[in-house]
């Protein structure tokens, strides 16, 4: 991103990155590093079986950054991305294990039903809460995404979405969509005490896995701190609700109580 | 490559192709991955598929599978890429074009 705006609220992804704007993707080191950086911890998140190359998919797949990180793991995959310059810089630094497609994930994905063996996302899901285009419903395209989705995962597998929500709005749609469509699952966020680290996965499962879910642990977190501030939140709520002189019941152990 | 070919659209399975260019790259043959792609692919879909790109894989899944019908595969599956041409929907016989091997799978707003 050249300038502070968020790229969503520039252009439609397929103007917004350009040939310029796709061009950045390949040579600048920055981009480079946070891009594989955020692909790395998703993997990470849907935490493949050890040592087996899986079939994965690679929604908003770029100049293929993500899927130099799949590659590198020794897994296959297929990319979707609606900008046709970031696929042709794909194509040109060139793809090994991977197959590219032009295509609008709002548009769902037109693959064979239970094709994958996981889905990862970096910086795209954030574009679907998006208005590009008059005929364009977000809520049904975000249904329709995460009903194909659900149907080219194979049962009991993960999709990782890396994305930059603009308010907790759109993240609560997005995971309402989700669970409409039988996903199970909820937020991952690392460094929830950083600006600048902080970074949004959702983390779907298609179906429940062999022994029931776990939602993976945030980095840069650790337990204790959570309900700590989750109290103090609950605090402040009850005595917001006092000063409104609203009639609260009281907290257990307490003086009224 | 070939997997886009054989996944079909939402509605209208499988995929028609005709190929203008083709490019084989080698990959590495990791026959573990091969094996499990099997239970994945429609195999009369692939066959077809397969012949139109001049390779010959046996009509049915030999119950032996042998080194040489994985290599096969692999060859049909990862090695050769349409670099141009065309995929066809069997059943509104609507057209997606491959160009530079990238497939362009976008509809139009009244195709949604």
């Amino acid at each position: 991103m050249a300038s502070n705006k968020r790229p969503e609220l520039q252009a439609p992804p397929e103007i917004f990155y350009n040939d310029v704007e796709a061009r950045k993707y390949a040579t600048s080191s920055r981009m480079i590093e946070i891009q594989s950086q955020m692909s790395f911890r998703a993997l990470e998140l849907l935490n493949l079986p050890e040592g087996e190359s899986a079939y994965l998919l690679d929604i908003g797949c770029g100049s293929g950054l993500s899927g130099d990180v799949l590659e590198e793991r020794g897994h296959v995959w297929v990319g979707i991305d609606i900008s046709e310059a970031m696929l042709m810089v794909s194509a040109e630094r060139g793809v090994q294990n991977g197959d590219i497609m032009l295509g609008d994930m709002g548009q769902g994905l037109p693959f064979r039903p239970g094709t994958f063996d996981g889905a990862i996302s970096v910086s795209a899901l954030q574009w679907l809460c998006n208005q590009d285009k008059t005929s364009h419903n977000p809520i049904r395209r975000m249904r329709h995404f995460f009903q194909q989705l659900y149907n080219v995962l194979r049962r009991g597998t993960k999709a990782v979405f890396q994305f930059y929500p603009s308010c907790p709005q759109q993240v609560s749609l997005l995971t309402e969509a989700a669970m409409r469509c039988g996903f199970s699952g909820g937020m991952v966020i690392d460094y929830p005490n950083s600006t600048k680290a902080k970074k949004c996965y959702l983390v779907l499962f298609a179906g429940t896995p062999p022994g029931g879910f776990q939602l993976p642990k945030a980095m840069g977190t650790d337990e204790p701190q959570t309900s700590v501030k989750y109290e103090r939140i609950k605090a402040r709520g009850r005595a917001r609700d006092r000063r409104n002189g609203k009639n609260v019941k009281a907290a257990p152990k307490s003086r009224e109580w | 490559m070939l997997q886009s070919n054989v996944k079909g659209v939402t509605q209208g399975f499988p995929l028609g192709l005709e190929v203008t260019e083709t490019e084989v790259t080698e990959h590495e043959f990791n026959p573990e991955f091969i094996q499990k792609m099997i239970p994945k692919l429609d195999w009369h879909a692939l066959v077809t598929t397969a012949k139109v790109l001049e390779i010959t894989l046996p009509e049915e899944i030999p119950d032996e599978q042998d080194e040489e019908f994985l290599r096969n595969l692999k060859v049909a599956l990862l090695d050769v890429e349409v670099k141009e041409g065309t995929l066809i929907c069997p059943e509104s016989g609507r057209r997606f074009p491959i160009i530079n091997g990238i497939p362009n799978m976008l509809l139009t707003e009244d195709e949604v």
